[in-house]
Parts: C-alpha cells; structure tokens; sequence
C-alpha cells in the first residue's frame, strides 16, 4: 500500500504502538490538566504564560469582573479542554464588554455564562468538573504579521522518547476564527526541523502557497529562536514522562517562546502538513537514538537527522 | 510480546466457543438455521368413563424418554382430580384418582415427543435372568412338544423365536398350541403363551405395547410386540410380520401384562389416542436433548431461565454482534459519531419501530430537539439544568409525536416512545456543541455517520440467522469477544483514512 509505504500513521496505529506503549496512562493528568502543566514548566524553568487566576466553583464567578478589571486582556481556557474547544481570547474591554479576537463583543453575563459552562464540564473529557483558567494573552511576535489573520500562531513540534521527530506552524484564518486548529480552518505548515524553515503549507486539507487572508507566502519562512523551541520541546517530554507527545508553544513578542500545552494523544494532521508520514522517522529513532542522553544531544541529533527521511 | 498474549487469549476464546457451537451442532442436533422442523408428535390419550358417586383411580400408562424418543412436554388434563406419576418396573404410569364422581367423566393426557435418529446401541444392561414357567402335567407336555418341534426347525435363539411364534400363530392344526391357549387365540394371550415357553428354556422375554408413531397420523390403537433377550440385549420381534428389531417408530409405554388404562370404580370405559405431527421448532426439541444428555449442563444454560427472563436475553444477546459491527464501522472504516455505543441503542429501538420510519422519527425528534436547545441556549442555563431541561422536551416531543401519528392513522409513530431518551438528549446536547463549535456540516456529518451505524447494526442484529445463531448458541459470544480482543490491537489504516492522507501517498 502506497500509504504505508510513505509511512503514513493512522489513528489505530498511533494508538495501538505508541501512545499505549510509549505514555503511562498514570503520566496522562500532567498533560491533561493545564494547571498541573504550567506547574510542571515553571519547576522546569520553561516559560509559560502567567497564570492571572484560577475559577473553581460557581460562586466565584461573581467576583469575576471585579477580578479582571486588573488586566485589559486575558485568555480563558479550560484547564481539561480538548482540541482547542472553550477558549476565549479576549483582547480588550469596550465599556462593560469585552471584545474578542475577532472583534465580537461579548457582554460580562455571556463570558460568566462561558465560565459557568466550563466549570460544569462542557468541554472537558467525559464531562468531569473543570475549572478555568485565567492567564495571561500571547502577543504573538511581528515577524508573524504577515501570514498570520488574528490570533496566535502557534508551533507544534512532535517528540518521540525526547527527539523532535516532526513539527509544524499552525496559522489561524478568518475561517478559524482566530483559532490555531487545523480542522477548525486554520492553516497548517511543515517545519523542516535541521533549518526552521517553512516548507508546505495546507488549508483545508488541501496544498496551499499563501495565506489566504493575508496573501502573503507561508512557504520557506523562518522560524525565529528555531534551536530554543526544539529544546522546550525535548525537555517538556523529560519532564513528563511522556514517550509520544505534542507540545505546543508560542513565540512572545516580548517573552520569547511560552509552552502552551502539551498533548498526549497529538493529532495526525501535522503528516499533512509536513507532506510526509510519521512512521519513517519514529522507526528511525527507536533503533538509533537510544544511546543519547543529554537534551541538546538529542536536539542536534533530530536537526541532523530528521530532515534526512523525507 | 504482547501481541502474541493476546493472539493466544483470543484464538483460545475462539476456538472455545466454536467448539461448544460445534458439539451442539453435530451431538446435540441444534439446528444452525431458524425454522428447522424435526421429528416432533403430539400424542393425545382421551379416557372416557361414567362414574357414579363412587371413589375413583384411573391407572394410565404414559410414555417415559427412550432410545428412540424423548418426551419434549407433557400435562394431565384433569379437572378435581388428584395426579401422580408411578415409575415401577421401567414402566411408567399417571394415576389419577378422586375421591366422588358423577356422570360422565373426561380425562386427558398430553405428549409431545419427538423421534430420535440415534444410531447408538443400548448400554449393556446387567444379567437377565429367567424362571421357568410353573407348567404342570398335560400343559407341560404340551409346551415341551412345541418347544421340542421348535427346536429342531431352529438354528439359534431367534429363529427359534420365530418358529415358535410361527407354530402359535397356526393353532388352529395344533392341538398341543390349543390347550395352551385354552381357546383365547387373542394375540395377547398368543404371546404370552410363547413367553412361557421360553422360559422353559430359560430364555428371557417380555410382552412390551406401544404406539406406532409414523407418518399415518391420527387414532390409533396400542399395539404389542415381544422381546427377547439375545446376547445381552432386549430384541424386538413383531410378531405380525416377524419383524426383528425395532423399527424406529415404536413408542414403547409399557412392559407386562395389562391394559393401556385400568379402571377403578368406574363403568363404560373408552380411550382414544390421537397422535399428530407438530411444527414445533426443532430448538426446544434440542434443548430437551440437551436436558437428558446433560442435566447439568442444560441446568445453567439459558434454556433453564424463565421464559420472561429469556426473552429480554434474546434482545440483549443480539448487542455483542451490534457492538461488533460498531468497532468495526469505527476502527476499520473511520465513521464518526455520536457517543461510542448511541448507535446500538438507537439500532435496538429500531427493533420496534422498523428501520424507515424509525430514522424518520428519530431525525424528526433530534431536529426538533435541536432547535429548542438552540434557544435555550440565548438563556444561559447551568449544564446540569440544561440537560434536565432538554431531557424534558425530548419527552413532551416523543408524546407529541405519537398523539399526532396516532390522530393521523400512523400505526409506527407511537413506537417513538422506545427510543432511549437519555441517549437522544445527549445527542442533541453534543450535536449542538459540535454544531457551534466545528459547524453545522461537521455536526450533521457526524449525526448522519451515527444513523448510518445505527442502521447498519439494526440490519446484522436483526438479520434472522444472526438473531437465531446468538439465541441458540449464546457460546458464540466468545468468539465475538476473540475477534474485538483482536480488534483492540488493530494498527492499519482506517478505509477514510485513505482518504484523509491521499495527498502523501501520490508521493
């Protein structure tokens, strides 16, 4: 099968020989819960976002306008959310309201409805109780100005026993509504991990050469602080425990690069992205990279090698 | 490592549960296919008598299982009277007695059997040991000359048998056959007479009756025959056609003397006795089988439940092979949809409504839900009462659904009411999420992925060989679960995932 030979991962494959082999089911809560996460980071000493406050139960919600008069922007997310569901960037205030990324207003009673939502599980995992989180907003930095419509771009890199096996640059669109998922519309584009370069981009599943909002290139573009990314990236999986995992992070224009979140089941879309199949270079890993230790070692490792199996 | 613990579970599993299908199938009999029909009769003893004001006891002799017969169900019509059943001598017999009749009185016995094709011979039985016949003076002589003529026109026991009965037969040329019978030539009394002589050669025999069950259906009368016993075993002679061995359709009810039915207390006795092939299905025949051969066994399987309890099994038996169907739908073909297990709960509501008009309804009932979820939403309710409160609609939607089909003559819209309701507001709740989250073709693309799998998996379970094959061989559970075990372990591509990569496998 042509599939196969272009080491395509499936779902059940990716199920089946990596993620139940290579991540603990009792490691899972570190990446599934947030909070624990950005814990876990500022221990390591990565950067993440600042954490403003944290809504645990109905009641605070009240207090909640009086709590974000403090800062002009902010980010609620759920601490258990899934594939990007339930996050609200809020980007300023306009009187009582507060607008969003893309410019829609939302009164206080909806964004406490929002909360409220979140709290009661809505977009957590099996609908258990969540809290929400209150941090700080990313300012994506400029040199993403021209390929990026709203929103932040953020930076998926794929980490396979502590080597960045592939990563990708995902750019939200006005379709994905300020969002950096790829099934909600955004556009996704493969990183070669020896340069940092873009390489091509996809759309809707489909092979694009400019942004479509902003018509600019998204091919061959350079990824600043390339080598600091891909070292937040092998370090998260020491920390976690984590064989298999996804880690997300966004380049501040004035903090650098923030983890995000990390992700024990990651999505298979970056193969689209990349144009190429995971298996290769998981495959490669397993029988030559052993031996390292160090994160830099394994860093310099996946920049020599990586980009090789194409 | 792993992979090769679970192949063994699996194949383990698997070939358990084939094997327990196959003994069932080859020793048992099950039929593999719905609507078999075997050998099964339906035998009816109608006794008739006047009684007057007297105590009463009827004495009937009743089947028992046999070689060639086992009994499926049996019951004893018998209005005020008192029943036992009397097991002596290998014979079997109901006695029904009441303390004051009056007038005519009607008594019933009722069988159903049903004919085996057992090939297998009899276990050995133990010694059978005989007395001679307590003959005396001309009698004795008598018998010792027919023996003796016997005899010498014979080569071992079973010719001699026959000429016996040949001889017996033709009392009207002998005298010494004359004085035995003490002019009675009824062939009871023939027969008895040749057992008695028998016995003078210490050769066992016995006066067995019996019904003919054969395609000749309905009155029949008992009929007799005598059995030798020849190199350890009771062989039947006919002695009509000087048949030897039984033929099968012998239904033997008791071993002796006497009548069918014996009287006490009563006058103007009549028995009828109607035998009539039945269309009963094979599978309680099997299960009888199964109840004699095994008892053990028969006692903790499904059979042995009551027939309430067997009856929602038979619905939930069916599930495995659905969840089967929706592994495969989602592992091997990729199809999305609501809730892993939604769509066997909406293809065992199908059961009841039939397949079209039940995706009619449940389209019906999920877009109205839909839309009253839509604005409750503008009211920013807490989930909890969210769901409470669409669980509500959800039902006054299905009542109103069925009062309006009902008004308008559509027998199957009042079925609405078995669809699970809980499964159906969770539908709607995640739909709507998906639909404000993703959009509205992602959420209808998933709705139409869940009734897709809902009817497919109503179309396997409900399949009639699928229904009867889990029914009848509930062991077959365990290799469903072998094929899921391995499943779990499947790591190729899913059918849409072709689809989803195309582009990197042009490469």
């Amino acid at each position: 099968m042509k599939l196969s030979q272009a080491g395509v991962m499936g779902i059940n494959r990716r199920n089946c020989d990596y993620i139940h082999i290579y991540n603990p089911r009792r490691d899972y809560p570190l990446v599934d819960d947030k909070l624990r996460t950005k814990q876990l980071a500022i221990n390591a000493g990565i950067a993440v976002p600042e954490l403003y406050g944290v809504i645990e139960i109905e009641h605070q919600i009240r207090e909640l306008p009086d709590f974000l008069k403090k800062y002009p922007d902010f980010v609620l997310k759920p601490a258990h959310g899934t594939g990007g569901e339930g996050i609200e960037v809020i980007v300023g205030k306009v009187k009582n309201a507060y607008k969003k990324a893309n410019g829609q207003l939302v009164s206080e009673e909806q964004l406490q409805h929002h909360v409220s939502n979140i709290l009661n599980g809505l977009f957590s995992l099996g609908g258990q109780e969540d809290k929400t989180i209150i941090e700080y907003r990313v300012k994506f930095d400029p040199v993403f100005d021209a390929i990026c419509f709203q929103g932040v771009p953020d930076i998926r890199i794929i980490v396979f026993l502590g080597f960045p096996v592939m990563a990708m640059i995902r750019l939200p669109t006005q379709m994905s509504g300020g969002k950096a998922n790829l099934h909600q519309g955004a556009l996704g584009a493969g990183i070669d991990l020896a340069t940092g370069r873009t390489l091509n981009a996809v759309w809707k599943n489909e092979i694009v050469f400019e942004h479509p909002d902003t018509h600019n290139p998204v091919q061959d573009f350079a990824i600043p602080r390339w080598e600091e990314l891909l070292m937040i990236a092998t370090r998260c999986s020491e920390q976690t425990g984590l064989g298999y995992l996804g880690v997300d992070i966004v380049l501040d224009r004035v903090k650098g690069p923030l983890l995000l979140e990390m992700n024990a089941r990651p999505g298979l879309s970056i193969q689209i992205a990349n144009h190429f199949g995971l298996i290769h270079r998981l495959e490669f890993i397993k029988t030559n990279g052993r031996l390292l230790g160090s994160a830099a070692d394994k860093v310099s490792f996946s920049r020599r090698y990586m980009s090789r199996i194409r | 490592m792993n992979n090769r613990h679970l192949y063994i579970l699996s194949a383990l599993l698997f070939l358990f549960g084939l094997g327990l299908f196959l003994y069932k199938v080859v020793f048992l009999g099950f039929p593999v296919t719905p609507g078999q029909e075997t050998n099964v009769w339906e035998i009816e003893v109608k006794v008739n008598f006047i009684a007057s004001d007297r105590p009463v006891k009827v004495y009937l002799y009743v089947p028992r299982n046999l070689r060639n017969f086992s009994i499926i169900n049996e019951n004893f019509i018998s209005r005020g009277y008192g029943t036992s059943i009397n097991t002596s001598d290998g014979n079997r017999q109901v006695v029904w007695s009441i303390r004051r009749a009056n007038g005519l009185q009607t008594l019933y016995y009722r069988a159903i059997v049903e004919k085996l094709e057992s090939k297998q011979s009899a276990t050995a039985l133990k010694e059978v040991k005989t007395e001679p016949y307590s003959y005396e003076g001309a009698d004795l002589e008598a018998a010792t000359a027919i023996l003796q003529e016997a005899r010498q026109k014979s080569a071992d026991t079973i010719s001699l048998v026959l000429q016996l009965i040949e001889l017996v037969k033709n009392y009207e040329t002998d005298d010494n056959v004359n004085l035995l019978l003490r002019g009675k030539p009824e062939q009871e009394n023939m027969l008895e007479t040749i057992i008695n002589i028998l016995s003078l050669e210490t050769i066992p025999a016995r006066l067995a009756h019996g019904l003919k069950v054969n395609e000749q259906f309905g009155k029949v009368q008992p009929v007799s025959w005598l059995e030798v016993y020849i190199d350890n075993q009771w062989v039947t002679i006919d002695p009509l056609t000087s048949q030897i061995g039984q033929t099968g359709d012998q239904l033997l009810l008791w071993l002796g003397t006497g009548r069918i039915v014996n009287l006490v207390g009563g006058q103007d006795l009549h028995v009828d006795i109607n035998v009539t092939q039945t269309g009963l299905e094979s599978i309680s025949a099997a299960s009888t089988r199964e109840k004699i051969l095994h008892p053990v066994i028969w006692k903790y399987s499904l059979n042995s439940l009551p027939l309430d309890t067997q009856r929602v099994y038979s619905v939930l038996l069916s599930v495995p092979v659905g969840v089967l169907i929706l592994v495969l739908l989602r592992n091997l073909i990729g199809i999305k949809t609501f809730g892993t297990f939604m769509p066997i709960l909406i293809a065992l509501a199908f059961r009841e409504t039939q397949l079209i008009s039940g995706l009619v309804l449940f389209s019906v009932l999920v877009a109205a839900g839909l839309t009253i979820r839509f604005y409750l939403e503008k009211l920013k309710l807490l989930l909890v009462p969210r769901l409470a409160a669409v669980l509500i609609i959800v039902i006054i939607l299905m009542l109103m659904l069925s009062i309006i089909s009902n008004q308008l003559g559509i027998e199957s819209g009042l079925s609405v009411a078995l669809f699970p309701m809980v499964i159906i507001t969770m539908t709607i709740e995640r739909m709507s999420i998906v639909w404000e989250e993703l959009g509205a073709h992602v959420a209808i693309y998933q709705g139409l992925g869940s009734l897709l799998a809902a009817s497919i998996a109503f179309l396997v379970m409900n399949f009639s060989l699928v229904h009867h094959l889990v029914n009848v061989f509930p062991e077959l559970l365990f290799m469903i679960l072998a094929f899921t075990l391995i499943f779990g372990r499947y790591s190729g591509y899913r059918l849409l995932e072709l689809r989803r990569f195309k582009s990197l496998a042009g490469k």
